[in-house]
């Protein structure tokens, strides 16, 4: 294997893990704040047509990533009526939120179907760009791509060092006892929630602005279900789930590119390896702590009762 | 009881509509057509194709025919809910386009005898069950000729979807096309393990093109293969439909199917009663085939070339698979003025010489 093809496969890597990494780090927060939102995927087809029908319509990449991340914002809303207003049991609305967001994506998208667009372009970081191997992968994409990274870094810093971050953390272990001191839950989760809406829009937009400039119906094709993984095996934590996210890309990409050296193991075996990697790593980073104590918000998915 | 008497009430009244309406349109009852796809119509590649051929039937039977389509049906136990639901529906004639729905529909259509279906890409028939499907390999072989002309590296990237005897058909042809006028170029494929999914086709089409490929094709289904050879400056051959807006400068042609021709022709059968169970495998003969439009980076020369086996081909003076045929190790599989008929090319499960790697099984 030559270097060339190292750093492409590094290259790829990055750019598969993305779609995946911002969606993950969206649902990170909101899930850190004890709401579950299974409706990553129908966040993520609204977020791919919108943003693609807005681009296409202005001829403006940004205003089509603006419109993206707001319709993830109007999808979580829907969400939060429902599952924080309402109080409605989380799993099944999440559920209903994907297949509304597929539905409706695709009903919104129907002329939009073959459409061309030219997509967002690599933007290289002089100097950066020409380290060996690294530098292609982390500094000659898109400029989506640096905001992931910029995002995952901001989500890290929040959550370690900001006041606000550890707010979230405490409402999403106990809202009851966070009441108790006076913090206010059912806004922090809206909040939240609504970040991880626009993330699961942003991450959609990748797809149909970006990786691949067009839009067909369910073209996310399962990543907000793998986004939502990610998170569970990531055990909350935002280093884990760069990690991961750009574990499963490796995997995707050499998946692929064993085929084309010609590797004799079978295809269908190959196709289960991203999913069998990330399994494993993700496993064995977390097995050290899940002896010591649960790694889950402690109060996710269950409803918050003010009065209660 | 209360529920069971409201059920009741509902059957005898949804029949006394339903005798109502066979009344009714007793003097001019329109053919009931039903479609079932495999993806969504807005894929822009296979179901799009079926859908514009369904299209093009409504347009040319109009009045005597009424269409409905169930998308999205994945290939297995749901897919014989919606093909029996349709029958049920009183659906006259049912097109089920995908190569999974083939027990399915045989299931069916032994339930609804005056049914008749119409199963794309299958090899298994019934008194009321024909099958259809294009040779999408004759198309194949023009572009691997094109392939041969264009490429300088002399490795073409072909993105697969599933090891199947459609699929390898096409890369076979492909290849022995490719080869015909540049013995040195060959063949590697990566399979995808889906026929949809724009992301993954496009990382495969760059890995392909990140170990050397100059040329891509691809028999899946959307164009991002074509818009990734757009972007890495590399010639791409598009599927299904013109692709070549995805790719203006990449797309070099592509083979296209074409369904509303047989589509209209068997309706129209069925109205005329003259429909029999057939298995009817059209290419450029009979129309189902088609190319996209040439690009202009393809010299003239070759243009010529192409446009000529493609007359050979339609008029039969041409069989893309006569031997002599060496497979993938050099050994002579189809020895010289053999032909494979046409059982042998629908349980192709072989690579021809020039392909690179092993065939998944």
């Amino acid at each position: 294997m030559d270097m060339d093809l190292i750093t492409n496969i590094l290259f790829a890597m990055v750019r598969t893990g993305t779609p995946l990494l911002l969606v993950a780090l969206g649902e990170l927060v909101c899930e850190k704040s004890g709401v579950l939102n299974l409706g990553q995927e129908g966040m993520m087809l609204m977020g791919a047509v919108i943003g693609f029908i807005a681009a296409l319509t202005t001829g403006s990449l940004i205003f089509g990533v603006i419109m993206s991340l707001l319709v993830g914002m109007a999808m979580a809303m829907l969400f939060g009526l429902l599952a924080i207003q309402l109080r409605a049991n989380q799993v099944a609305t999440g559920l209903a939120l994907t297949i509304f967001g597929a539905g409706l994506s695709a009903y919104v998208g129907t002329d939009y179907i073959g459409q061309a667009l030219a997509g967002f372009q690599p933007m290289l970081i002089p100097l950066l760009s020409d380290i060996p191997i690294l530098g292609k992968a982390l500094f000659s994409q898109d400029i989506l791509v640096y905001c992931s990274l910029g995002i995952a870094l901001a989500i890290w810093l929040f959550f370690r060092f900001s006041r606000p971050g550890l707010m979230v953390k405490a409402i999403g272990e106990s809202p009851y006892s966070a009441t108790a001191v006076g913090l206010p839950v059912i806004m922090t989760r809206w909040l939240a929630l609504l970040f991880g809406g626009a993330m699961a829009g942003l991450g959609g937009a990748y797809l149909s602005l970006a990786y691949t400039p067009l839009w067909a119906e369910g073209m996310t094709a399962g990543r907000g279900w793998i986004a939502l993984a990610l998170v569970v095996f990531a055990s909350w934590k935002v280093e884990r789930v760069l990690l991961g996210a750009w574990l499963f890309g490796l995997a995707s990409i050499m998946h692929l590119v064993l085929q084309g050296m010609g590797a004799s193991i079978s295809s269908n075996l190959l196709a289960t390896l991203p999913y069998l990697a990330t399994i494993v790593v993700l496993v064995l980073l977390s097995s050290n702590q899940s002896r010591s104590r649960l790694l889950a918000p402690m109060s996710l998915g269950k409803p918050y009762h003010p009065a209660g | 009881m209360k529920s069971l008497i409201k059920k009741a009430l509902v059957c005898v009244a949804t029949a006394g509509l339903m005798t109502l309406s066979t009344l009714s349109s007793a003097v001019e009852k329109p053919l009931k057509v039903g479609f079932v796809y495999v993806g969504p119509v807005g894929d822009a590649g296979w179901t799009y194709g079926h859908d514009e051929g369904r299209l093009e039937m409504v347009e040319k039977l109009g009045k005597n025919i009424e269409t409905t389509y169930v998308e999205s049906v994945s290939e297995g136990a749901d897919a014989e809910r919606v093909i029996r639901k349709l029958a049920q529906q009183g659906h006259d004639l049912i097109f089920t386009t995908s190569f999974g729905y083939m027990n399915p529909t045989l299931k069916v259509a032994r339930q609804f005898p005056n049914v008749k279906f119409q199963h794309a890409t299958g090899y298994k028939r019934g008194k009321n069950v024909g099958t259809y499907s294009a040779r999408f390999y004759e198309g194949r072989y023009l572009t691997g000729v094109i392939a041969g002309h264009m490429t300088k590296n002399n490795v073409i990237g072909y993105v697969g979807s599933f090891p199947i005897p459609e699929v390898v058909q096409g890369i076979n042809a492909f290849t022995l096309g490719l080869r015909s006028v540049n013995p040195d170029a060959t063949v590697k494929v990566v399979w995808i393990n889906s026929w949809y999914d724009p992301a993954k086709e496009r990382e495969a089409a760059e890995s392909l093109i990140a170990q050397g490929a100059d040329i891509i094709n691809q028999h899946t289904d959307s164009p991002a293969p074509v818009q990734a050879a757009q972007d890495k400056g590399v010639y791409a051959f598009g599927y299904d439909t013109d692709m070549t807006r995805f790719g203006p400068d990449a797309h070099l042609t592509g083979s296209m199917v074409h369904w509303g021709g047989f589509y209209t022709d068997t309706a129209k059968a069925v109205l005329d009663k003259q429909w029999k169970a057939e298995d009817v495998w059209g290419g450029f003969s009979a129309g189902m085939v088609e190319m996209a439009p040439y690009n202009k980076a393809i010299p003239e020369t070759v243009v010529a070339q192409v446009e000529a086996f493609k007359a050979q081909i339609a008029d039969g003076t041409f069989t893309i698979f006569e031997g002599p045929i060496k497979a993938q190790d050099g050994s002579i599989k189809v020895s010289e003025g053999t032909k494979l008929n046409d059982g042998d090319i629908l349980s192709m499960n072989w690579y021809v010489e020039g392909v690179e790697g092993s065939l998944p099984n």
